[in-house]
C-alpha cells in the first residue's frame, strides 16, 4: 500500500512535469547556441491553444501536436530572425512576443474555451512498463511524456557527446572562435533556436492534450517563466535542468500533500507554491559557496575538475550576444 | 605553395584600414609583416584568412584566384591563422577545443583526436594535457594548441598575429624553433606579424612593412634595423635615455605580507618603494609577481602582514580606498578587465570620473574624451566602441583613463602589443609622472624594457623574490634569475 502510493506519486510527478521539462530543454538548446528565447510563456500558451484547436477540429491528436510544434518553431524563428539577422535585442523582442502570443491565444482561442476534446491516449510501453518500480514510474504514460524524457536524454547526448553538439557549445560559448574554426555561426543559431522552439511548442501541446485537457483563459499559467528560471538553476546542462524540473514537480507534489495534512491547515498556500524557488536559490548558493571550493581543493585535481563541472553550471559565454561578421 | 595578396582594400567607415595592399608569400619562407599600431596588419591578415571579407582585392594561391567568405574556406585552401588574442574556448577542454574544428561526423573520434594531439605535440615538444581546461594554460600554451590545430587541419600557410606578446622567453624560443622547422624543413609558409624588430631580424627571410594601410617597403633579410624603422615610422628614432630622479619619501611599504592563492603563495614579503622610483617586476608568468602587484592595490586578499601607503595603514582595504590614497592599477588583459568593449571612448571617460555629479554632462565628457584622444594620440573617435580600436590604441586609451595625480602606479605589461615608437612615447608619459613624485611598479615580460626603464628589478621565481639593480645587470643574468638558476654576481 505504502509503496504503491509512492510509485503512484512519482509517476504523477513525471507526468505533471512534462511541459516544464519540454520547455526547459527546448530553451536550454536555444540558449546553448547563444540565443535567449524569452517568449516561452507566450509561445507555450499559443501552441497549447493551437494544438487543442487543431486536434479538436481535425480529430487528430498527432496533427494537433505537430501544429503546436510548428507554432513554437515559428515564434522562435521570429526571435532568431530579429536577433541574428536584424541584430535586435533578443530580450526585448522575446518580451514583446510573449505579450503578443498570450493575447493572441486568448483571442483566437475563444471558440474553444471549455470544450471537451481529444487527448493523447494512454500507451504503456510493453515489457518496459512491467519492470518493478521503474516501469510504472517511467513507462506507463502517453507519447508526450515519453517524448519529454527522450528529449532530456537526446539533448544531453547531442550537446555533450557528438561533434555537431561540440559546435553548438562553441557557438554559444564564443561565436568569434567558433567562426574562426570554420563554423557557420548564424546558421547553427537559427537551426537550434528553431528546434528549441519546436520543443517549447510541444510543451504547449502537452498541456492542452495531456495534462490539463482543453483550453481556457490563462490555461498555461506562467509555466514559461518557471521553465526559464529552471534553465538558469540547472546551469544550462540538460540533465541538471531535468533534475531541476522533477525536483520542482516533487516539491509541488509534496506541497499539495502537506497542505492536506491537518497540521498545516493554517499555512497559507502561497508558501507551498513558492517554496520550490526559495529552496532552489538556497541550493544554488550552497553549491557556489567557497566551502565547496575548499572541499574540491582537497580532492585530486582531475576528480575535482570533473565534480566541479558536474555540480556547477555556467552560462554560455556568448549568451545573448550578437555576432557580427565583417 | 605560393600565395599572393593583390590590391586588398578594407574600409571601416571612414577608416582605411587596408588601402590597396599587395604582397607575395613564397613557400618555405617566413615572411615578416611589420608596422606601427593601427597600420592595418591584423585587418590584412583577417582578410587573408577569411575571417573578414575585403571590400576589394583578391588572393591567389599558386596563381589561381580564390575567394573565401569564411575561415572554413580559407583552411580548405590551406590557409590558417592564429589571432592576436587567441580565439579559443577558455571554458572548454583542450581536446574539445581541438576537435571542434573538424569535419562533421556525428560522433567525434576522441581517441584519434588525443593521438593526433599527442603525436603532433611531441613533434614540436609541446606538452599539452588533452583533458585540461584551456583556462589553466598560459597564453603561450594556448598558441601552441592553435598551431597544432592548424597543422592537423593541413594548413600550408600559417599566419601568426603578434604571437610573441605575452609569452615567456623559453616559450618564445620553442615557438621560433617550431616556425623554422615548419618553413625550412616542412616547406610551409609562415607569416609573422610583429612590432619587435629583433624578432623579425632573427626569424624572417623577407619583410613587408605597412603604414596607414599601405605598403611602405619590402626587404630581403638581413636588412639594417634603421631602414626597417624608417619604413615603419617614416623617420629614425633616437635611442632611449635614462633620466635619474632623486627618490623621495616612502610611498608604499609592505611588512611581512603573505598573499595566498591556491596555486602558489607569496610569503612574508617586505618591500618598499619611494616617490619617483620605478621598480620592475620580472618572472615567468605565474611566479607570483601578479599576485604581489594586485595585493599592492588591495585587489588580492592578504592573509598576514601590513600594507602602508604614505604611512597610512591600508591592509585589507578595498581598491576604492587605495584609489583614494592615490594608487591606481592597470591590468594586462585589456579587453577582459581593463576596458568595456561595447562602450564608446566617451563613455569610458564618463565612467572613470569618480567625483562627477549625478547627471552626466555629456558635452564635458566629450570634451575630455577629445582631449584624451588628442593627448594620447589615440586613433579613434569619441563615439567608437573600445572594441574597434587596434590593440595599441586600446593600451593608449587605458593610460588616458588614469587619474592625473597619483602616488603609485601599478601596471601589468604597460607596453604589451605596442610598437617601438608608441612604447617609447608611453614611457615618456610615465616617466614624466615621476617628477610629480609618482612611484611606478610594473610587470613586464620584456627583459630589455625592464632593464632600460627601472631603477630596481624584483625577480619572482615560484613565489620567492630577489631584488637586483637595473644598471649593473645584463639581459643574460636577468634571464638566468627568472629561470631560477640564480647567478647574480657574474
Ligand atoms: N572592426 C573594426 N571596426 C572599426 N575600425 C576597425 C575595426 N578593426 C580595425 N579597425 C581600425 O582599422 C585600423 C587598423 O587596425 P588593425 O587592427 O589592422 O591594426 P594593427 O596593425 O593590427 O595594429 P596593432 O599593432 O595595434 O594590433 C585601426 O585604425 C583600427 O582602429
Ligand atoms: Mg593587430
Amino acid at each position: 500500500m505504502e509503496t504503491n502510493f509512492l510509485i503512484q506519486t512519482l509517476a504523477s510527478i513525471v507526468a505533471a512535469s512534462t511541459p516544464v521539462v519540454l520547455a526547459s530543454i527546448g530553451e536550454t538548446i536555444s540558449e546553448k547556441s547563444g540565443v535567449i528565447n524569452l517568449s516561452l510563456d507566450g509561445s507555450i500558451a499559443l501552441s497549447a491553444m493551437t494544438g487543442f484547436a487543431v486536434a479538436f477540429t481535425t480529430g487528430s491528436v498527432t496533427l494537433g501536436m505537430l501544429a503546436a510544434m510548428a507554432v513554437g518553431a515559428l515564434v522562435a524563428l521570429i526571435i532568431a530572425f530579429a536577433s541574428i539577422t536584424l541584430r535586435q535585442e533578443q530580450v526585448a523582442v522575446g518580451f514583446v512576443l510573449t505579450m503578443l502570443c498570450i493575447e493572441l491565444a486568448d483571442f483566437l482561442g475563444n471558440p474553444f474555451v471549455r470544450r471537451p476534446g481529444p487527448s493523447v491516449s494512454h500507451a504503456p510501453i510493453p515489457y518496459l512498463s512491467d519492470i518493478p518500480i521503474l516501469g510504472p514510474v517511467l513507462f506507463n504514460h502517453n507519447l508526450i511524456v515519453y517524448l519529454s524524457i527522450l528529449s532530456v536524454v537526446l539533448a544531453w547526448w547531442w550537446t555533450h557527446k557528438t561533434q555537431p553538439g561540440l559546435k553548438l557549445q562553441g557557438v554559444g560559448e564564443r561565436p568569434e572562435s567558433a567562426f574562426a574554426r570554420g563554423v557557420n555561426v548564424h546558421r547553427l543559431r537559427f537551426v537550434y533556436t528553431v528546434i528549441g522552439g519546436a520543443l517549447v511548442g510541444l510543451a504547449g501541446a502537452s498541456y492542452s492534450l495531456s495534462i490539463k485537457l482543453g483550453w481556457s483563459h490563462r490555461h498555461t499559467s506562467g509555466i514559461g517563466w518557471i521553465a526559464l528560471a529552471i534553465v538558469i538553476f540547472g546551469g544550462w546542462s540538460p540533465w541538471r535542468v531535468a533534475v531541476g524540473c522533477y525536483l520542482f514537480g516533487l516539491l509541488k507534489a509534496l506541497g499539495s500533500i502537506l497542505q492536506r495534512n491537518s497540521a498545516f491547515v493554517n499555512v497559507p498556500t502561497q508558501i507551498f507554491s513558492s517554496a520550490p524557488f526559495a529552496l532552489m536559490i538556497f541550493a544554488l548558493l550552497l553549491l557556489n559557496s567557497e566551502g565547496v571550493d575548499r572541499l574540491l581543493a582537497l580532492l585530486p585535481p582531475r576528480v575535482a575538475r570533473q565534480l566541479d563541472r558536474a555540480i556547477r553550471g555556467r552560462s554560455p559565454g556568448g549568451l545573448g550576444q550578437s555576432f557580427i561578421q565583417e | 605553395m605560393k600565395v599572393e595578396l593583390v590590391d586588398i582594400h578594407k574600409y571601416f567607415g571612414p577608416v582605411r584600414a587596408n588601402d590597396g595592399i599587395s604582397m607575395t608569400i613564397e613557400s618555405g619562407t617566413i615572411h615578416g609583416l611589420l608596422g606601427e599600431n593601427g597600420a592595418g596588419k591584423s585587418t590584412l591578415m583577417k582578410c587573408f584568412s577569411g575571417y573578414q571579407s575585403p571590400d576589394r582585392g583578391v588572393v591567389r594561391v599558386d596563381g589561381r584566384p580564390v575567394s573565401f567568405d569564411s575561415p572554413a574556406e580559407a583552411i580548405a585552401h590551406g590557409i590558417g591563422m592564429l589571432h592576436q588574442d587567441p580565439l579559443d574556448f577558455p571554458q572548454m577542454q583542450i581536446l574539445d577545443n581541438f576537435l571542434l574544428a573538424f569535419e562533421d561526423r556525428i560522433l567525434p573520434d576522441r581517441r584519434k583526436g588525443r593521438k593526433v594531439l599527442r603525436e603532433l605535440g611531441a613533434r614540436f615538444q609541446f606538452d599539452l594535457d588533452p583533458d585540461a581546461e584551456v583556462t589553466s594554460l598560459t597564453i603561450g600554451e594556448r598558441q601552441q594548441l592553435e598551431i597544432l590545430r592548424l597543422l592537423a587541419l593541413g594548413a600550408q600557410v600559417i599566419i601568426l598575429d603578434e604571437p610573441t606578446t605575452g609569452i615567456s622567453a623559453p616559450q618564445k624560443e620553442k615557438l621560433f624553433a617550431t616556425l623554422h622547422r615548419l618553413a625550412e624543413q616542412e616547406g610551409r609558409s609562415v607569416v609573422f606579424v610583429s612590432h619587435k624588430l629583433e624578432e623579425v631580424e632573427e626569424l624572417c627571410h623577407h619583410v613587408t612593412v605597412l603604414r596607414h594601410g599601405r605598403v611602405t617597403g619590402e626587404a630581403e633579410m638581413p636588412c639594417p634595423v634603421s631602414r626597417l624603422v624608417e619604413m615603419m615610422f617614416g623617420r629614425n628614432l633616437p635611442p632611449a635615455e635614462r633620466v635619474s630622479v632623486q627618490p623621495g619619501q616612502t610611498v608604499l611599504r609592505l611588512e611581512g605580507v603573505t598573499v595566498p592563492s591556491y596555486r602558489l603563495q607569496v610569503q612574508d614579503v617586505n618591500f618598499e618603494i619611494r616617490a619617483g622610483e620605478v621598480v620592475g617586476l620580472a618572472g615567468l608568468e605565474g611566479s607570483g609577481q601578479r599576485l604581489f602587484l594586485r595585493a599592492c592595490a588591495g585587489l588580492e586578499w592578504v592573509s598576514a602582514g601590513h600594507i602602508h601607503v604614505d604611512g597610512q595603514e591600508l591592509t585589507g582595504a578595498s581598491y576604492q580606498r587605495f584609489l583614494d590614497a592615490g594608487v591606481a592599477y592597470t591590468p594586462a588583459n585589456r579587453m577582459e578587465e581593463g576596458l568595456v568593449g561595447a562602450l564608446t571612448l566617451s563613455e569610458h571617460f564618463a565612467l572613470v570620473d569618480r567625483h562627477g555629479s549625478f547627471f552626466l554632462d555629456w558635452n564635458g565628457v566629450r570634451e575630455r574624451a577629445l582631449k584624451g584622444i588628442a593627448h594620447f594620440n589615440i586613433i579613434g573617435r569619441p563615439d567608437d566602441p573600445a572594441a574597434a580600436l587596434s590593440g595599441g590604441n586600446q593600451q593608449r586609451l587605458m593610460l588616458a583613463l588614469l587619474p592625473s595625480h597619483l602616488r603609485l602606479l601599478l601596471m601589468e605589461h604597460p607596453t604589451r602589443g605596442l610598437d617601438v615608437e608608441s612604447a617609447r612615447w608611453i614611457w615618456q608619459q610615465l616617466l614624466a609622472r615621476r617628477e610629480d613624485g609618482t612611484a611606478i611598479l610594473f610587470i613586464s615580460a620584456d627583459l630589455d624594457e625592464l632593464l632600460e626603464r627601472s631603477d630596481r628589478i624584483v625577480v619572482f621565481c615560484g613565489g620567492q623574490m630577489e631584488s637586483v639593480h637595473a644598471c649593473d645587470t645584463t639581459v643574460e643574468q636577468l634571464g638566468y634569475l627568472i629561470a631560477g638558476k640564480g647567478q647574480t654576481g657574474g
